[in-house]
């Protein structure tokens, strides 16, 4: 893999923005109602993340240390409210269910995060690819939140309807409550699986069955699970 | 005068900005862990949401709507709340160290939380005049620091419980909030 594909992967699955990261949780949790909604949100994001880290990535050597953030927040933002211009122009509909969250994207810390951490380090190419990895895995978890969200609340999938009607659909999913729900059952199920792969590691290193809840050793082990109760 | 009121409870209760509007998430999960922390993030967030909701509606009153730059304001409102934020530092610490002391880290923090620049635009959005402002940032930073010290008690008991491996840390907190959420649904049957 080239370091420009290993950018991608890194956004999209090692680094996931949202699953991984836990960054950008606001506009997750607000647009993820419908599907569309999310890959609205996920590629608007996107568009603004690429330009962003171009931007910052051509001008790493001009700004100055000190005020390296103001002039970060300076930029996002205004290519924010090019990106918010020409989607009223162009995408009214997706416009106006998004509402409030697309000139927020100022403030997703995603954007900055990816600016202080790769932009303002590495060469245009990388920077552009980071910013489409992030983008790309942050449209990815918000569509799979918002496709789940669609079918157990309203019983459709991209504004189709695919449940028959005989099952009254849960519309406490696509309510403020179901959101926090759905993103707690993700989250859920990536720590399931990678505790399971924690244990497997801890297997083969320790030659122990890996369960630390019940083992002796759990205090001395520098592999054991930690930190969740401290 | 009604009306008045009805802003107020409309932004505390009613659209919760946390729990209905998901603004200020990050801190809401971050900062809840601890009681004493959540309560000083509450108190800062409702001086500076106030001012700047004061603020960026007088901006946009005077300076943007009159020139026609509407399509400025998300650039003005977060570098004002960013600027903002610096002189109530500078002001907190020269006249009421103590409060400087207590708000501590949190003042800065403000600035990347998306509450305080979504009521701005929201205000603006809504036409709201400048008392309607002052009042719905006042409404919203107070339901906001009732939001995150009722999750941080809620989570003190959560810590003390046996949770199954897989909900620690953020699920069972997410949980937590999406039971508060239900709950405060119940408020939007409130009506004047």
């Amino acid at each position: 893999m080239n370091k420009y594909t290993e950018r991608l992967y890194n956004g999209i699955i090692k680094e996931n923005p949202t699953m991984v990261l836990m960054l950008g949780m606001c506009p997750t949790l607000a647009v993820s109602t419908q599907a569309i909604n999310g890959i609205g949100m996920g590629l608007s994001t996107t568009a603004v993340l690429i330009l962003s880290n171009v931007v910052i990535s051509l001008l790493r050597k001009a700004i100055p240390d000190q005020v390296r953030l103001p002039s970060y927040i300076v930029i996002v933002a205004s290519l924010v409210t090019v990106t918010e211009l020409a989607m009223e122009a162009f995408l009214p509909s997706i416009y106006k269910a998004l509402g409030i969250f697309i000139p927020l994207i100022v403030v997703n810390c995603i954007i900055l995060g990816r600016a202080e951490a790769y932009a303002n380090k590495h060469s245009v190419g990388l920077a552009a690819m980071d910013g489409l990895g992030m983008g790309l895995g942050f449209t990815m978890s918000l569509t799979l939140a918002g496709l789940v969200r669609e079918i157990l609340g309203s019983g459709s999938a991209f504004g189709v309807r695919i449940l028959p009607e005989s099952i009254q659909p849960m519309t406490i999913f696509i309510q403020p409550p179901g959101a926090f729900l759905v993103i707690a059952l993700f989250i859920t199920i990536m720590n399931a699986i990678g505790i399971k792969t924690r244990q497997r590691k801890l297997v083969e290193s320790n030659g122990c069955d890996g369960g630390c809840a019940g083992c002796a050793m759990a205090s001395s082990c520098s592999k054991a699970e930690g930190g969740e109760k401290k | 005068m009604s009306n008045l009121i009805l802003i107020i409870v409309g932004a505390a209760l009613i659209n919760n900005v946390v729990l209905s509007q998901f603004l200020g998430i990050c801190s809401f999960l971050g900062v809840s862990r601890d009681m004493k922390a959540s309560a000083s993030l509450g108190g800062a967030v409702i001086f500076v949401m106030t001012i700047a909701s004061a603020v960026a509606s007088l901006l946009y009153t005077y300076v943007l709507a009159p020139l026609g730059m509407d399509f400025m304001k998300t650039i003005v409102f977060i570098l004002v709340i960013a600027a903002l934020v610096q002189i109530v530092e500078m002001f907190l610490k020269k006249t009421s160290p103590a409060m400087y002391k207590a708000l501590g880290i949190f003042l800065p923090l403000i600035t990347t939380n998306c509450a305080v620049l979504g009521v701005a635009l929201t205000n603006v959005q809504d036409g709201y005049n400048f008392i309607e402002s002052v009042l719905s940032g006042f409404g919203t930073a107070v339901g906001y620091t009732l939001a995150i010290v009722v999750l941080a008690s809620i989570r003190s008991r959560i810590n003390e419980e046996d949770i199954p491996a897989p909900l620690r840390g953020a699920p069972i907190v997410l949980i937590a909030a999406a039971l508060m959420s239900i709950a405060f649904m119940g408020f939007s049957g409130l009506s004047f």
